[in-house]
C-alpha cells in the first residue's frame, strides 16, 4: 500500500532518522574513545582534552605492560575455568529441569513448578547466602562460582517454553519406540532446540564473564581471582602499580591511564566480537522469555 | 463411599504417574536438590535475623532474640536516609529508565530501511555488553576533574569539578547510565510486541483518516499494552529491590547522603563488618516490602487490565 506522504510525515521521518542516529553515537563513541584512549601515547593523552576521534600519538605501550602483567593471564584462565564448566553444567541443569516442567500430564507438575517459580519473587537475602556457601565450603573456591549458579529460573522457563514447542507425535513416537525420557531428551529435544540452546549459552556465558561480586565476596585466595576482580582493582582502585614499576612518577600517572584503557579492552573485545552475529538468536530469547505463561 | 472411591482414583493416578513418569521425576532430583540448597536453605537461614547469630553455634543453635533486629534498624540514624534514597533512586530509575526503551522501539517501528533499523539495534545493544565493571570504570574515569565529561562541560563554559563526588549529581549519573546501559536491549521485548500488532488495525484506520499520531493512540499503544502492564508490573515489583552491585561500585563516602541504600548498606554492615543477624533483618524486611508490592501491584492490574503475572 503506497500512500503520498504528508509533508509532517516526511519531516517525522526526518526526525526520527537523525535522532536515531544521535542514539547510536551516543551509545557507540564511549567505546570509541576508550579503545582509540588505549592506542594512544600516555603523554600526549594527558595532554589532550575533548573528544578523541583517533588515539593521540600511536603506541602499544599499554597492550604490551597488560599483557605482561601475570595478573591479568591469570585472570583470565580463571575466568576460562569459571565459564566453560560453568556454561556446560548451566545447561545440564538448565535442560534437566526445562524438561521435565514441558512434560504433559505428569502429576507433581504444578507444585514443583510453583517451588521453582517462588524463588524469583522471594529469596532469603545477600547474607543468608553467604552464610549458606560458608556452611556447604563453597567458599575460596571457584566451585562457589558455579554451582550456586547453576540455574537461572527465568533461563529455565525460556528453555521450557522452546521444548514444550516440540510436535508432541515426535517424542510419543519415540515412546512407542521404547525410548526412555534421558534418551528422548539428548536424542530428540536437544538437537531439535539448538537455537534455544545457542541463547542459553550467550546468556549464561555472559553472565558469567561479566559477574564479579560473589568472586569478590567469597575468594581469599588472589590466585583465584577472575578477570573482572582484576579489572575492578586496577579500573576503580587505581591500582596499575604492578605494571607500571620502574617508570618515574610522572611517567607512572600517564602511562598509568592508558593501561586503564587498554585493560578495558582487553576485557571488553571478546564479546564485542561475539554479540552481533549472535544478535538474530538472542532476540530469540527475549521474545519467548516475554510469552506470558 | 464416594471419598473412598476419590481416594481409590487418587492412589490409582499416583500408580499410573509413578509408571509413566518415573524416570521423569529421576531426572529431575538434581534440579529440585539445586533450589532446595541455594534458594531454599538461605531463605531458612534468614530466620538468624530473629537471632543472634555466630557461625561457632550454627543458624539452628543461635540463641532468639525476637525482633531486636529489626528495631534496631528502625531506630537507626540510617533508616530514614536509607529508605528515601532507596524510593528516590527507583523511582526515578522507573519514571525515566522504563518509558525509554518504549519510545526507542516506536522509532525504531518507524523506521522502513531495513539495514538502519538492524544496524540501529546492533549498535544500541553494545552497551548491554560491557560490564558493570567496566561502566562504571569509565563513568569513574571520565567524571574526575580532568575526565571527558568535564572536557564537555567545561567546552560549555561550566567549571570543572569531581562529578562522582557531588552528591546532588549522583542519582542522574546513576540513572543516565542505566539508560544508556540498558536501552537498546529493553526495547527488544516492544519491538516484538509492535511486530504482532494487526496491520489491518493501521490500513482500517487511514482509511478512517486517521493520522500518524492518533494511530499511535488507539492502534499501537493498545496494541502493545499487555507487554507495557507485564514490564511495569515486574518493574513494581522490584521498586525497593535496587540492586547493589551498581551502587557499590560507584558510590564513596562523600556521596553516601543520596547514595547509599538498602542493599548497598545490608552489604557494607553484613559482608564487610560482618553483623550477619543485623543485616539479614534489614534484608528480610525489604523482602517483605518487596513482595508485598509485588501482589498488590498484580492485583491492581489484574483488576483493571486484565493483565496479570499470575
Amino acid at each position: 500500500m503506497k500512500v503520498k506522504k504528508s509533508k509532517e510525515e516526511k519531516l517525522f521521518q526526518v526526525f526520527n532518522y537523525t535522532f536515531l542516529v544521535v542514539i547510536m553515537i551516543m551509545c557507540f563513541y564511549p567505546v570509541w574513545y576508550v579503545a582509540m584512549a588505549s592506542f594512544s601515547n600516555s603523554n600526549l593523552l594527558t595532554q589532550h582534552t575533548g573528544l578523541l576521534f583517533k588515539p593521540a600519538g600511536f603506541s602499544f605501550d599499554a597492550y604490551k605492560k597488560v599483557f605482561q602483567n601475570p595478573m591479568i593471564s591469570k585472570g583470565y584462565m580463571n575466568t576460562l575455568f569459571i565459564l566453560i564448566i560453568g556454561v556446560v553444567l548451566d545447561l545440564f541443569m538448565t535442560s534437566l529441569g526445562a524438561y521435565f516442567l514441558s512434560r504433559k500430564q505428569v502429576l507433581f507438575k504444578k507444585p514443583i513448578l510453583l517451588f521453582i517459580l517462588f524463588t524469583m519473587f522471594f529469596s532469603g537475602g545477600m547474607i543468608p547466602f553467604y552464610i549458606n556457601l560458608r556452611e556447604l565450603h563453597l567458599t575460596n573456591t571457584l566451585w562457589g562460582l558455579i554451582i550456586p549458579f547453576l540455574i537461572t529460573t527465568s533461563n529455565l522457563i525460556i528453555l521450557r517454553t522452546a521444548f514444550a514447542s516440540i510436535p508432541e507425535s515426535l517424542i510419543e513416537a519415540a515412546q512407542i519406540d521404547g525410548a526412555g525420557h534421558i534418551t528422548i531428551l539428548f536424542n530428540i529435544v536437544l538437537p531439535l532446540s539448538k537455537a534455544m540452546l545457542a541463547v542459553m549459552v550467550l546468556y549464561y556465558g555472559v553472565s558469567i564473564w561479566n559477574s564479579w561480586f560473589w568472586a569478590s565476596a567469597i575468594l581469599r585466595n588472589r590466585e583465584m581471582y577472575p578477570l573482572q576482580i582484576i579489572l575492578r582493582e586496577i579500573l576503580l582502585s587505581n591500582d596499575t602499580s604492578s605494571m607500571t614499576a620502574g617508570s618515574s612518577a610522572m611517567d607512572t600517572e600517564a602511562i598509568g591511564m592508558t593501561i586503564k584503557y587498554a585493560t578495558i579492552m582487553v576485557a571488553t573485545i571478546p564479546i564485542l566480537c561475539v554479540y552481533p552475529f549472535l544478535q538474530k538468536y538472542f532476540t530469540k530469547g527475549t521474545m519467548v522469555g516475554a510469552v506470558k505463561e | 463411599m464416594n471419598k473412598k472411591a476419590n481416594k481409590d482414583t487418587f492412589a490409582y493416578r499416583l500408580k499410573k504417574d509413578w509408571i509413566r513418569n518415573r524416570s521423569l521425576y529421576i531426572m529431575v532430583i538434581p534440579v529440585i536438590l539445586f533450589y532446595f540448597l541455594f534458594h531454599y536453605r538461605p531463605m531458612y537461614g534468614a530466620v538468624i535475623a530473629f537471632k543472634d547469630y555466630t557461625p561457632a553455634l550454627g543458624v539452628a543453635s543461635s540463641p532468639w532474640v525476637g525482633f531486636a533486629n529489626f528495631t534496631r534498624f528502625f531506630k537507626s540514624v540510617y533508616f530514614a536516609r536509607l529508605i528515601k534514597n532507596t524510593i528516590l533512586l527507583s523511582v526515578y530509575n522507573l519514571v525515566f529508565g522504563f518509558p525509554a526503551p518504549i519510545i526507542l522501539a516506536l522509532l525504531l517501528n518507524e523506521v522502513h530501511n531495513k539495514h538502519f533499523k538492524n544496524l540501529t539495534q546492533t549498535v544500541t545493544y553494545l552497551p548491554h555488553f560491557i560490564s558493570l565493571i567496566v561502566v562504571t570504570g569509565m563513568l569513574t574515569d571520565f567524571s574526575m576533574t580532568s575526565g571527558l565529561f568535564n572536557d564537555i562541560v567545561a567546552f560549555f563554559g561550566g567549571e570543572r569539578s569531581p562529578l562522582l563526588q557531588n552528591p546532588s549529581l549522583y542519582r542522574t549519573i546513576y540513572v543516565a547510565s542505566g539508560i544508556w546501559q540498558q536501552v537498546g536491549w529493553g526495547a527488544i521485548i516492544y519491538l516484538s510486541a509492535l511486530a504482532g500488532v494487526d496491520q489491518q488495525l493501521y490500513e482500517a484506520a487511514s482509511i478512517d483518516g486517521a493520522g500518524k499520531w492518533k494511530q499511535l493512540i488507539h492502534v499501537t499503544l493498545p496494541g502493545i499494552a499487555p507487554t507495557i502492564i507485564t514490564m511495569l508490573i515486574m518493574r513494581m515489583g522490584q521498586l525497593m529491590n535496587m540492586g547493589y552491585e551498581k551502587t557499590i561500585l560507584l558510590y564513596n563516602p562523600s556521596t553516601y547522603d543520596t547514595a547509599d541504600i538498602i542493599s548497598s548498606y545490608i552489604y557494607r554492615v553484613g559482608l564487610l563488618e560482618q553483623d550477619w543477624s543485623y543485616s539479614t533483618a534489614v534484608g528480610l524486611f525489604n523482602s517483605l516490602i518487596n513482595f508485598g508490592l509485588l501482589l498488590i501491584t498484580n492485583k491492581l492490574s489484574k483488576k483493571y487490565s486484565e493483565t496479570s503475572l499470575w
